[in-house]
């Protein structure tokens, strides 16, 4: 490793970035779980979905900025139908039931975006969303680190909607409302919250978040259903950051995605490369071992 | 009126403790076993057998294995796949080092190789459960599935990467390789599931069975009540591994024929799995079977049964009616009738045994 400081250097930055792309998706799957006890297996397919709404829209000669707004109303109606068709006569069930009816979300959406979207993968309409294209190369530690701007972009991006989730959550009527309803269903209920108005907020909100990561993932490779395997690299990031906690997606996040490029570049051609597929999870394993509620979960304390 | 329980009376507690304590049902079993041994292989062509019996056969009993951990134990497994793999690699490398020994006894053996990597990524179930659980097997299925790629010891250093399936024989007859009739294939998978099903249902009706569903319903009740959560929990990992251990070496020896294994055995069977279990009945025995046939036969029938109605549908699109049409019918099971399609089995056992004065 201390030989080539700079490949060092350039290896965390990619990590880093995957990290923040992690972050993001994981990021859709807190929200969900911690406003309504769901946990969304479907938030990765909703990235695929919307970035291939955004594309496919634009394909059929829709300007750029009006499918972007489009792609935000498909999300939504997608918010609404889900609150409607699943939730609403789920009400009160196991989570696991619900945890497997995202998976019936998740094939629907499958088998939808193909059929209207066709299953090639399809070029992110980045020139006309003016997203930066090109690399910056920093001379240091002796060698050239190539920061591609996107990727500072999408930094950018995502820190910047967190810190208004976080605000959002924080500071405004209805995230006082939405950590009511995930508190408690019955006591938000009795305080006169809506449940179902609630559930579309969370969903659309989730929704919102799927659209952004899906432009930042697919300017940096293709649109296509293949970006659902990566989606699923969330879920360790979910279980090292814990299922509750927007911070914890963040540095459950970069763990991973560092650790992952860090384990990839230098023990990967040890035994055959390819790691990445499955060290995310194994470290997020490791962690769960000593933590089983993840860095900044709730402990759950059981009775009878 | 013709399938009445009045008149069979129990004069001992074996007869009471019956798995099947009506006659009809007995009677039912034996058509059914008839209809399989000699109905289907009478009637049916080559390809029914080949591509929809024998695939049939083979997720039925993938799918006991999942329903024992999740419908019977309620540990969510999304690493099925995996172990259906471990099964048939391990079993092409015993039938590779043990040539003599007969390839049904080494399909069964493999099944424990299975069951014993089952239970290493068991282990984790014992400190966490639920969704993290879940996620803790996905890394059983991305890491067996890169081992089973990136291993080359698991596929004898071939240059082709995949396994190839050896022509074995039982009573002269070829039952593996190219030469296997798709009937003589189908006897064996048949035999095989009969035999495994027997076996799932006498463990899920006695001792261990109990203790699994009390797990499932309530784990911290189950502890206090004296069952052991480690002895439960691991158990259905390695019985339910077992299964799809088999189920993966009948995969691959008696359906596919080997070239493809090193890519069937993604998360997408995985869910296929999963979904076979949901929609069958979670913790039913005969929703295993009814939810296999469903999930097999459905790209099939959409595939080759619009077509013959009149309806023009391309491969593609078949494929995308079907994601839809399988998460459609996941939601609406779920909504519906959570048992799946076991419980309306039951209902209507249950309208036939009072019919046709119901009340």
């Amino acid at each position: 490793m201390a030989q080539a400081p700079d490949l060092l250097a350039q290896t965390i930055w990619e990590g880093l970035v995957s990290g923040v792309l992690y972050a993001l998706i994981a990021l859709g799957f807190v929200l969900i779980f911690k406003a309504s006890g769901v946990f969304n297996f479907a938030q990765g397919i909703m990235v695929v979905f919307a970035a291939l709404t955004l594309v496919g829209l634009y394909e059929k000669g829709v300007p750029a900025f009006l499918a972007v707004i489009l792609t935000l109303g498909v999300m939504f109606a997608l918010a609404v139908t889900i609150e409607r068709v699943v939730l609403r006569p789920l009400v009160n069930q196991p989570d696991i039931i619900l945890f497997m009816a995202t998976f019936g979300i998740t094939y629907f959406l499958i088998g939808f975006g193909e059929s209207v979207f066709g299953g090639s993968p399809k070029q992110m309409i980045t020139d006309q969303l003016y997203l930066p294209k090109g690399a910056i190369d920093l001379k240091i530690l002796g060698g050239i680190v190539s920061l591609q701007k996107i990727d500072i972009a999408a930094a950018i991006i995502a820190s910047l909607m967190i810190a208004v989730l976080a605000l959002f959550f924080q500071y405004t009527r209805i995230g006082r409302a939405l950590r009511a309803v995930a508190d408690s269903h019955k006591a938000a209920l009795s305080v006169g919250i809506s449940l179902n108005q609630i559930w579309v907020i969370v969903w659309f909100t989730a929704g919102i978040v799927a659209l952004i990561t899906g432009i930042m993932w697919g300017a940096r490779s293709d649109v296509s259903f293949a970006l659902e395997i990566v989606a699923l690299k969330a879920l360790p990031v979910l279980i090292l950051g814990g299922f509750t906690s927007i911070p914890g997606a963040i540095v459950g996040g970069l763990i991973i995605g560092i650790g992952e490029k860090l384990g990839e570049f230098y023990w990967g051609p040890l035994i055959g490369g390819g790691i990445e597929s499955w060290l995310a999870y194994f470290i997020a394993l490791g962690f769960l071992l000593f933590r089983p509620q993840g860095l900044f979960g709730d402990k759950i304390i059981e009775r009878i | 009126m013709f399938y009445r329980e009045a008149g069979q009376y129990k004069t001992n507690y074996a007869a009471d403790m019956a798995v099947f304590p009506l006659r009809q049902d007995r009677i039912g079993l034996a058509v059914i076993l008839g209809i399989a041994l000699v109905g289907v292989p009478l009637i049916g062509n080559d390809f029914f057998i080949a591509s929809v019996m024998i695939p049939f056969l083979v997720f039925s009993l993938a799918a006991i294995g999942l329903n024992i951990l999740t419908g019977y134990t309620g540990l969510i497994s999304l690493g099925t796949a995996a172990f259906m793999g471990v099964g048939a690699y391990s079993c092409y490398k015993l039938t590779t080092f043990f040539p003599g020994v007969n390839i049904i006894v080494l399909i069964l053996v493999s099944g424990l190789f299975s069951a014993a990597i089952g239970v290493l990524f068991g282990l984790p179930s014992l400190r966490i459960k639920g969704f993290y659980l879940a996620v803790a097997t996905l890394a059983a299925q991305f890491f067996l599935q890169w081992a089973f790629v990136r291993v080359p010891w698991l596929f004898n250093y071939n240059a082709s990467g995949a396994i190839e399936v050896p022509q074995r024989t039982l009573f002269g007859l070829p039952i593996t390789g190219a030469s296997a009739t798709p009937e003589t294939r189908y006897f064996v998978c048949l035999g095989l599931v009969v035999v495994l099903t027997w076996f799932a249902s006498n463990l899920v009706h006695g001792k261990l069975g109990r203790s699994w569903m009390a797990v499932r319903d309530m784990d911290i009740a189950a502890e206090l009540m004296g069952i052991k959560l480690l002895n439960a929990k691991l158990t259905a990992f390695a019985v339910s591994s077992y299964f799809a251990g088999v189920a993966g070496a009948m995969m691959i020896f008696l359906w596919y024929g080997g070239g493809e294994a090193n890519d069937v055995f993604t998360i997408r069977l995985s869910f296929n799995i999963l979904f076979m279990v949901i929609i069958g009945g979670l913790g039913s025995l005969i929703g295993s079977f009814f939810g296999a046939a469903f999930i097999a036969s459905l790209p099939t029938i959409l595939k080759f049964g619009l077509p013959a109605l009149g309806v023009p549908l391309t491969g593609a699109t078949a494929e995308h009616v079907t994601f839809m049409l399988v998460g459609a019918l996941i939601i609406f099971f779920l909504i519906v009738e959570p048992h799946g399609l076991a419980r309306l089995w039951q209902i209507a056992k249950q309208k036939l045994r009072t019919w046709p004065f119901p009340y």
